[in-house]
């Protein structure tokens, strides 16, 4: 219940437990927690600090920055999903940290019933829940112990709910001062400056707050061996392990962290012994220079990437079309957000699919890939620059500004397990011993040879273009020149096909229902998948990682009388390029598409899914 | 005599037709096929060696011309107004390249002149030149950002806008080496390009290259008859070679000036215009701004200045192309990652 009617009641007040709730047994290691803080006041390392604790307890975690499109003042929510099944989807929160005044009433009247609130005791909330559990939290007293001042002192009363959390919760604080220090590069000062804070709050806490909750953490092992990472990191790592040397870019949010933590990689792992970068990072003037930067770069034969949002995507598209139809390798990270213009830039989407598969006007499919993962964001990494050089074309990689931003878990990163692959490039010797032609399609497979500038034999030199062109690269308006290359192009496209990752596919034997998805929905539906199971509601499942599509796609509808394509965003993108793609097939497959800016949760893939689900069951 | 004359070879041991393009499809007459001409008659003279010379263009009459000449050179045709981002790429991905860029004034006048502006920023070293007609040719004779004010053209109609100039935009955005030429001046242009290709950074060209088609009625600034009448060199330009001693005729007019150049060569300035000196940066802009208040054809060394680091030097990039290294260079090996993966545990 949201009780509007509980609304102007006067402030919530310590020590009015809601009934029952203290006979209910405890709840171990599953927490929907959410912490409502001013956007600029430092309460990212309060959560974080957090969030690093529950890993570092070895209790299956996740957390989501929901932040405004702000520096300084707007409200920002930070969640922290603790659940020992290991599932990290976003979850209606049932545990609020209330330190927000701006936002209090809504954030307490949004809390499920029997749901707790620790509230800061110095904002005044005219919402009164009785059926919540509420510690108030005397900040300004808690920050007597403090000598910090002006916004040092605004990031210590975030500490103060680190200290109260952690007591409520049971987290050693020896652990949350190991995390702040990690958090702070071991700046012992730093950490010692807060630890003051919390723990004067853990003290406090312990000493007056009366536990009436059944919220507690306990260690487990699950997180053993594990990694936390964000998806941009992930992505950045792989490809400097994918030997990219050159990186042009815009900056936009979401996929700014990206080439951060690309500069942070870069200097340490890619220098040589005498000091020299083995890389150059170009923050270009646009987005339109950034692709071109990649292009030239990947003509001249080294490795480049650019990392972008929607918005950049649109002012890409020209080069799209040339870099496809001159067949020249780049790398393009297009960490999703949502909408046009501004849009919703720190909101999460999957809108860009349909666009960016064809960018570029005329005929144009490019290749995509469709990390779910820190870890598939590693591999893409390293893999998208070893396809883009073997297919000789750009290679889009679609992620989202929930993956890329937010702290996920992961195995650590495997080593990239064969040599890079720089694909057809002759070298002088080559040329002399083959000859060349730049686009003739000597091996059938659609991909041609290519030299690169610099090549000194005579015959090397090819003047790249995207204006009609013959199999000698040689300008030409001819008609048939243009089918030949356009048609051996879309030979390539099935050289392209066969070379894309397989999707990831679980058969339940028995289920008539196939849900198909990519990226991070996953994690809502393999929840919601196991739930529903318990139930006896069983449905098979495939996760996309790539488009085009390949050819498992087709033997999965096959195997369903029903197949669900679930994403995010409102006009059922990947759903109409599956239908036409399978026209005959098309008639057994349905969406499930929408679009609020969130991640799915559990709750509506199941609610949106078990209609499906039930039919066929009775069906059968 | 005319086959002693092309296996006539230079120093790398090519003649001067394999320097050579496919046929030009311009127009006959047109200002773009002289500049070409030059190009080659240049590369010959210097011994260039195609496959250290990298050809850039962008889109329009002018960015067709690289097919043109030195087929033997890699090259990309990028997109319109583009050339300046495909360029600076490729030269990161192979700083040991020279490039030779061709734009136009639409190409880089209007829809590619923040690229244009920020490869100048950045230093790239590449010789970009702009054929500039003040006219877009391939779309039948629309004025161009450079046209000049007032002009009236058939097709066109009148011009109200003041044309922009390129030259003070160059120097603007810190351009080290800014030239202004014409393409009916065979010998000037040849020696800037000499001098450009010698440059440490990004050297501007601007040259007035009439369109035959749409721009060259005798009255119009752009056209050959008056750039004929009208140009107003501000030197004597003589390229000289890292090897070659500088003799000086004490015949010549004007004062004598030697400006050392990025690769050893030099430059001879015998300065036509006694007070003006292109290595001071406010001299330049003030003569470019006269130039346009008194409707001069000024051509020549504009400015000069070749104190900042290249972009590649900037970028501390080593002897070896980004795009040649080895894949150790570009892979760091297993213990770096698991390392990483320490820190993030």
């Amino acid at each position: 219940m949201t009780s509007d009617a509980t609304e102007g009641r006067g402030p919530v007040r310590d020590g009015q437990p809601a009934a029952a709730v203290n006979e209910l047994s405890p709840i171990v290691n599953e927490l929907a927690l959410v912490v409502a803080t001013v956007n600029g006041t430092g309460s990212q390392t309060a959560n974080l600090a957090l969030l690093r604790s529950f890993f570092a307890m070895g209790i299956p975690v996740h957390g989501k920055n929901i932040f405004p499109s702000n520096i300084q003042g707007l409200p920002t929510w930070y969640h922290i999903r603790v659940d020992a099944a290991g599932h990290v989807a976003r979850r209606e929160p049932s545990f609020l940290v209330a330190y927000n005044q701006q936002t209090i009433d809504a954030d307490l009247r949004a809390l499920p019933a029997g749901g707790v609130a620790v509230v800061n005791a110095d904002l005044a909330p005219s919402v009164r829940r009785d059926d919540l559990v509420t510690y108030e939290v005397p900040v300004k007293d808690l920050l007597r112990v403090t000598e910090q001042k002006g916004k040092l002192r605004d990031y210590a009363a975030n500490m103060t709910y680190v200290g109260v959390l952690a007591h409520l919760l049971d987290v050693p604080l020896a652990t949350v001062e190991e995390s702040l220090a990690i958090h702070f590069g071991r700046r012992q000062k730093l950490v010692d400056a807060n630890m003051v804070v919390i723990r004067a709050s853990f003290e406090w806490a312990r000493a007056s707050l009366e536990k009436r909750d059944p919220y507690r953490v306990e260690p487990m092992r699950a997180t053993d061996g594990l990694i936390l990472m964000t998806g941009n990191e992930a992505g950045a790592l792989g490809s400097v392990f994918g030997g990219v040397s050159v990186a042009a870019w815009y900056p936009i949010t979401p996929s700014t962290s990206f080439i951060d933590a690309l500069r942070d990689f870069l200097p340490e792992l890619r220098r040589t012994e005498s000091g020299e970068p083995t890389y150059t990072v170009i923050q270009s003037e646009d987005e339109l220079a950034a692709i071109g930067m990649v292009l030239g770069a990947g003509f001249a034969g080294a490795r480049a990437l650019t990392a972008t949002s929607g918005p950049g995507i649109s002012l890409m598209a020209e080069f799209a079309g040339l870099g496809y139809y001159a067949e020249v390798p780049g790398v393009i990270w297009d960490i999703q957000r949502v909408g046009p213009s501004t849009g919703l830039p720190t909101r999460t989407g999957q809108g860009d699919l349909g666009f960016v598969y064809t960018l570029g006007h005329g005929d144009t499919k490019h290749v995509v890939l469709f990390p779910s993962s820190i870890e598939e964001c590693f591999e893409f990494g390293w893999r998208s620059l070893d396809l883009a050089d073997e297919l000789q074309t750009p290679v889009f990689v679609l992620s989202d500004l929930d993956l890329g931003m937010n702290n996920w878990m992961g195995k650590p990163f495997e080593y990239p397990d064969r040599p890079l692959r720089r694909g057809k490039v002759l070298s002088a010797d080559d040329v002399e011993a083959h000859g060349f032609a730049r686009y003739v399609d000597v091996d059938g497979d659609g991909v041609t040879y290519r030299t690169l500038p610099g090549n000194r034999h005579r015959a090397s030199a090819y003047f790249a273009r995207g204006t009609g062109h013959n199999a000698q690269a040689v300008y030409s308006e001819r008609s048939e020149d243009w089918v030949d290359n356009t048609e051996r192009l879309a030979r390539k496209f099935e050289t392209v096909r066969a070379a894309m990752p397989a999707s990831v596919v679980d058969v339940v034997a028995g289920a008539s229902v196939g849900v198909i998805a990519f990226g991070t929905t996953r994690y809502a539906i393999e929840e919601a998948r196991d739930r529903m199971a318990g139930r006896g509601e069983r449905f098979s499942s495939l996760r996309l990682r790539a488009l085009p599509l390949p050819d498992d796609v087709r033997a999965f509808i096959e195997a369903h009388e029903r197949v669900v394509v679930v994403e995010m965003n409102r006009d059922a993108q990947l759903t109409g390029i599956i239908r036409a793609e399978y026209p005959g097939l098309a008639p057994r497959i349905e969406a499930v598409a929408y679009l609020d800016g969130m991640p799915f949760t559990a709750d509506f893939i199941e609610e949106r899914l078990a209609p499906y689900v039930r039919i066929a069951a009775e069906v059968a | 005599m005319d086959r002693a004359r092309t296996i006539l070879s230079n120093a790398a041991g090519l003649s001067k037709a394999e320097y050579g393009g496919t046929p030009s499809t311009l127009c006959v007459g047109c200002g773009h096929n002289s500049i070409a001409n030059q190009i080659i008659q240049v590369a010959f003279e210097l011994a260039l060696k195609p496959h250290e010379i990298l050809k850039l263009s962008g889109i329009g009459c002018s960015s067709k011309s690289p097919a043109y000449f030195l087929g033997m050179s890699h090259g990309f045709n990028a997109l319109h107004g583009r050339m300046a981002a495909v360029g600076t790429g490729a030269l990161v991905g192979n700083h040991t390249l020279r490039a030779i860029g061709v734009s136009g004034d639409g190409d880089t006048g209007s829809i590619g002149m923040g690229g244009f502006k920020h490869l100048l920023r950045r230093n790239v070293r590449m010789v970009y030149l702009v054929e500039n007609n003040g006219v877009y040719g391939l779309t039948k004779g629309q004025f161009s950002a450079t046209a000049d004010e007032g002009l009236d053209l058939k097709y066109a109609g009148h011009n109200e806008l003041p044309a922009i100039d390129l030259c003070l935009e160059a120097i603007a955005a810190g351009c080290g080496f800014v030239a202004r030429s014409f393409a009916g001046d065979a010998k000037q242009v040849r020696e800037l390009l000499k001098a450009a290709l010698s440059h440490r950074g990004t050297a501007f060209l601007d040259i007035i290259s009439p369109c035959v088609a749409f721009n060259n009625d005798d009255v119009s600034p752009k056209s050959y008859a008056y750039g004929r009448d009208h140009e107003q060199p501000l030197q004597e330009l003589g390229w000289v070679p890292v090897a070659e001693e500088i003799v000086i005729d004490e015949s010549d007019p004007g004062e004598l000036t030697v400006v050392p150049l990025h690769d050893g060569s030099r430059l001879k300035l015998r300065r036509l215009e006694s007070d003006f000196d292109p290595r001071d940066r406010d001299a330049s802009v003030a003569r470019l701004l006269r130039a346009t208040r008194d409707e001069e054809f000024i051509t020549g060394l504009i400015h000069y200045d070749p104190t900042r680091p290249s972009f590649a030097e900037a970028a501390h990039l080593g002897d070896v192309p980004l795009a040649s290294l080895p894949d150790e260079r570009l892979r760091p090996p297993p213990d770096a990652l698991e390392r990483v993966m320490l820190r993030y545990r």
